[in-house]
C-alpha cells in the first residue's frame, strides 16, 4: 500500500466551454477523511473528476501521492473512485461487475474471485451478488459501486455522494466503513449533501461555492476564521445568571442568553480563546459547578450557512 | 536519434505482460457483449443477408438444373460486391461505432477509464473484439453463401471448387471480408471518437467510398474500397449509372493492396489511440 503524500491541486481551473467548473483551486489534502461541501454546481464533482483524470484541467496541475492519471497502470492501483453515475455495463451481475473490473487490473482468476467476494461481503451484498444489477434497488446499486471502488484496496478513495439512496442502516454501515478506512491512513475524499453525517467523520472540510474553494481545513479552524459571525458557546452550570453578569462586562461578549431550564447559558463572543481563559477564571472565583462547555455553531452545517448561506441540513 | 533511443527504452521497459492480460480481459468482456446481447440480433440478420438471395437461387435451381457454374460464379460475385458496399459496410458501422458510443450512451465508459489500463490498450482491445465479431459474422455468411452457391450445382460445382479456381475464389472472398472488416472497423471506431453522432460522417465515408474512383490516384489510395477491389477474385465491370462515374483504375497487385490497406487501417487506429488519450467523460453533453 502506497502511503504518505498528499493530493495537491496547484492553481487548477476547469472550464466547460464558457461555463466555469472550478477556478484557481489551490488545495493540499492530507490523509484522513476530507469532505467536499457545497451546493449543486459548486464544482465538487468537477474537482473529483479532475483528480481522477475523467476530465482534464484547463489550467494548472494535479497530483495524487505524486502520481497523475497519465500513468494509469500506477495511478489506478492506488486510487478508487465511486462516481455518482448510477449506471452499470448492461446485463452484468454484481459479482461479474466487480470481477471484470479486477481482471482489467491484470489479476488472475482465483485472486480476482477472492477480492470480489471480500468487497461484496464488506458492503453486505453476498446474497444478491449473482443477481443481475438491473434488478437491484438504488441503495444496493450504490453499495455495489462502492464495493467495486474498494475491491483493489486503494490508498485514495474518492466518493461522490456515496450516501445517496441509502437507507438509515446502510448509511450508518457506510459511514462506519469510511471511518475505518480513514483511520487506516487512507485518503478518503467524500462529497455529500448530508452535512451532519459528514461532519461527524470528517478530519477536514473543503467548502465550495460557484467553482471556488472558499474555505478549507479542520472545521473548527475554519469556523474561527468566520469573524463576522461571533462564535456561539453553550455552557451548562449551576448558576448561569452569575456567570452571565460577569461576562457582560467583557467587550468581546456580544450576547449571553439564559436557557429556559435555568441551568444553561448561550454566549456569543468575538474572541473564543479569550472567552475560554476568562471562563476558567470566573469558574474558580465564583466556585461554579460546570456540567458542560461546548461550541454550538462550529459544525459543518453552521459554517456552511455562514459562508455560503442556504438551507443547511440538506443542501 | 534521441527519439529512437527513447522508443527503444520504452519498448524494452513496457509492461507487455500486463498489457497482454488486460487485452484479453477487454476481449473477454467485449466479445460477450457483442455476441450474446439481444442488441446483436440485427447483426445476425445483416450477416445472413447474402445467404438469402443465393439460397433462393439454389432452391429455384436444384442440382444446377437451370444454371451453370459460370452463372453461379457471376451471381456470387455480384452478391458479394453488393454486400461489401452495403451489408458489410453498415454492419461494421453499427458494430464498431457502438464499441465506444454504446458505452457513452449507457454511461459505463468511466469504468474503463478508472481502471489501470492504458487507453491505447483499450482501443486495441475493443477494436480486436469488433474485428473478431465481424469476421465471425460476415466471414461465416460469405462462407455459407459460397457453399450454397456451388454446392447446389452438384458435380460441376464440386469440380469447380476442388479441381478448378474455386478454392482460390473462396480464399479471395474470405480475405477480402477480413480486410474489409479491418479497414471499415478502424475507420468507424475512429469516427465514433470524433463525432457525437457518427451517422453523418459515416454517410460522408459511404459517399467517399462510392465515388473515390473519380478522384486523382493519390486520393484514391485513401479509400478502403480501392484496396478491396483489387483483392476481389471476380471483378464485375460497373454498369448503369455507376459506370458514368467510374474511372477505370490501373490494377494494383495484392502485394501492394494488402499492405496498403493494413497501413491505412493502422494509421486510422493510431489516430484513434491519440484521440482517446485526451477524451473526457461528460455524459450530459452527449
Amino acid at each position: 500500500m502506497k502511503t504518505g503524500g498528499e493530493i495537491v491541486f496547484n492553481n487548477v481551473s476547469k472550464f466547460y466551454g464558457e461555463v466555469l467548473g472550478v477556478n484557481r483551486v489551490h488545495l493540499s489534502l492530507p490523509p484522513g477523511i476530507t469532505s467536499l461541501v457545497g451546493p449543486n454546481g459548486s464544482g465538487k464533482t468537477t474537482l473529483m473528476n479532475l483528480m481522477t483524470g475523467l476530465v482534464r484541467p484547463t489550467q494548472g496541475t494535479i497530483s495524487v501521492l505524486g502520481m497523475t492519471p497519465d500513468q494509469p497502470e500506477e495511478f489506478f492501483r492506488y486510487v478508487g473512485y465511486c462516481t455518482q453515475f448510477d449506471s452499470f455495463p448492461k446485463g452484468v451481475t454484481g459479482y461479474e461487475f466487480i470481477y471484470q473490473s479486477l481482471t482489467l487490473r491484470g489479476l488472475a482468476g482465483a485472486e480476482a474471485h477472492r477480492l470480489t467476494m471480500e468487497a461484496i461481503e464488506r458492503v453486505n451484498l453476498v446474497e444478491a451478488a449473482h443477481r443481475k444489477v438491473a434488478g437491484y434497488s438504488k441503495g444496493m446499486r450504490q453499495r455495489m459501486r462502492l464495493a467495486q471502488s474498494i475491491a483493489h484496496h486503494p490508498t485514495v478513495l474518492v466518493l461522490d455522494e456515496p450516501l445517496n439512496g441509502l437507507d438509515p442502516m446502510a448509511r450508518a454501515e457506510s459511514i462506519a466503513l469510511f471511518e475505518a478506512l480513514g483511520k487506516d491512513g487512507m485518503h478518503v475524499v467524500i462529497s455529500s449533501h448530508v452535512l451532519h453525517e459528514v461532519d461527524r467523520i470528517s478530519d477536514q472540510v473543503v467548502l465550495m461555492s460557484y467553482g471556488y474553494v472558499i474555505a478549507e481545513g479542520q472545521i473548527h479552524g475554519v469556523r474561527s476564521e468566520v469573524k463576522e459571525h461571533p462564535m456561539q458557546i453553550l455552557i451548562r452550570c449551576d448558576r448561569p445568571s452569575a456567570l452571565a453578569s460577569r461576562l457582560f462586562s467583557q467587550n468581546h461578549v456580544v450576547e449571553a442568553k439564559l436557557n429556559i431550564d435555568g441551568r444553561g447559558l448561550l454566549v456569543r463572543t468575538e474572541a473564543a480563546e479569550d472567552f475560554y481563559l476568562l471562563l476558567n477564571r470566573i469558574v474558580v472565583e465564583e466556585k461554579l459547578v460546570l456540567e458542560a462547555v461546548a461550541p454550538a455553531d462550529s459544525d459543518v452545517n453552521s459554517v456552511y450557512q455562514y459562508l455560503i448561506g442556504g438551507g443547511g441540513g440538506t443542501v | 536519434m534521441n527519439q529512437l533511443a527513447r522508443l527503444r527504452t520504452f519498448m524494452s521497459e513496457a509492461p507487455w505482460h500486463l498489457w497482454t492480460s488486460q487485452l484479453f480481459a477487454v476481449l473477454n468482456i467485449e466479445l460477450k457483449k457483442n455476441l450474446l446481447r439481444r442488441r446483436s440480433v440485427w447483426l445476425y440478420l445483416v450477416a445472413l443477408a447474402p445467404v438469402a438471395p443465393i439460397g433462393v437461387h439454389a432452391l429455384l435451381s436444384p442440382g444446377g438444373l437451370h444454371c451453370n457454374v459460370e452463372e453461379d460464379t457471376h451471381i456470387m460475385a455480384a452478391v458479394f460486391q453488393f454486400y461489401l458496399h452495403s451489408g458489410l459496410f453498415f454492419g461494421c458501422m453499427g458494430l464498431f461505432t457502438w464499441l465506444f458510443r454504446g458505452e457513452i450512451v449507457e454511461k459505463s465508459l468511466h469504468y474503463y477509464f478508472l481502471s489501470p489500463i492504458r487507453r491505447e490498450v483499450l482501443v486495441v482491445g475493443k477494436f480486436l473484439a469488433g474485428l473478431v465479431t465481424s469476421v465471425l459474422f460476415f466471414g461465416a455468411s460469405v462462407f455459407l453463401s459460397f457453399v450454397i452457391s456451388y454446392g447446389h450445382s452438384g458435380a460441376a460445382g464440386r469440380a469447380f471448387v476442388f479441381g478448378g479456381p474455386g478454392l482460390g475464389h473462396l480464399a479471395g472472398y474470405m480475405g477480402t471480408t477480413v480486410l474489409a472488416c479491418l479497414g471499415y472497423g478502424a475507420v468507424f471506431l475512429a469516427l465514433s471518437l470524433i463525432a457525437k453522432n457518427p451517422i453523418l460522417p459515416a454517410i460522408l465515408v459511404l459517399l467517399w467510398e462510392t465515388f473515390h474512383a473519380v478522384f486523382p490516384a493519390m486520393l484514391r489510395k485513401l479509400s478502403i474500397t480501392f484496396y478491396l477491389k483489387q483483392l476481389t477474385p471476380v471483378i464485375l465491370p460497373p454498369d448503369g449509372l455507376m459506370a458514368l462515374f467510374t474511372v477505370v483504375a490501373e490494377p494494383v497487385s495484392p502485394w501492394i493492396a494488402v499492405p496498403g490497406l493494413l497501413m491505412l487501417s493502422l494509421a486510422v487506429l493510431v489516430f484513434a489511440a491519440y484521440r482517446i488519450r485526451t477524451m473526457e467523460i461528460s455524459y450530459l453533453a452527449d
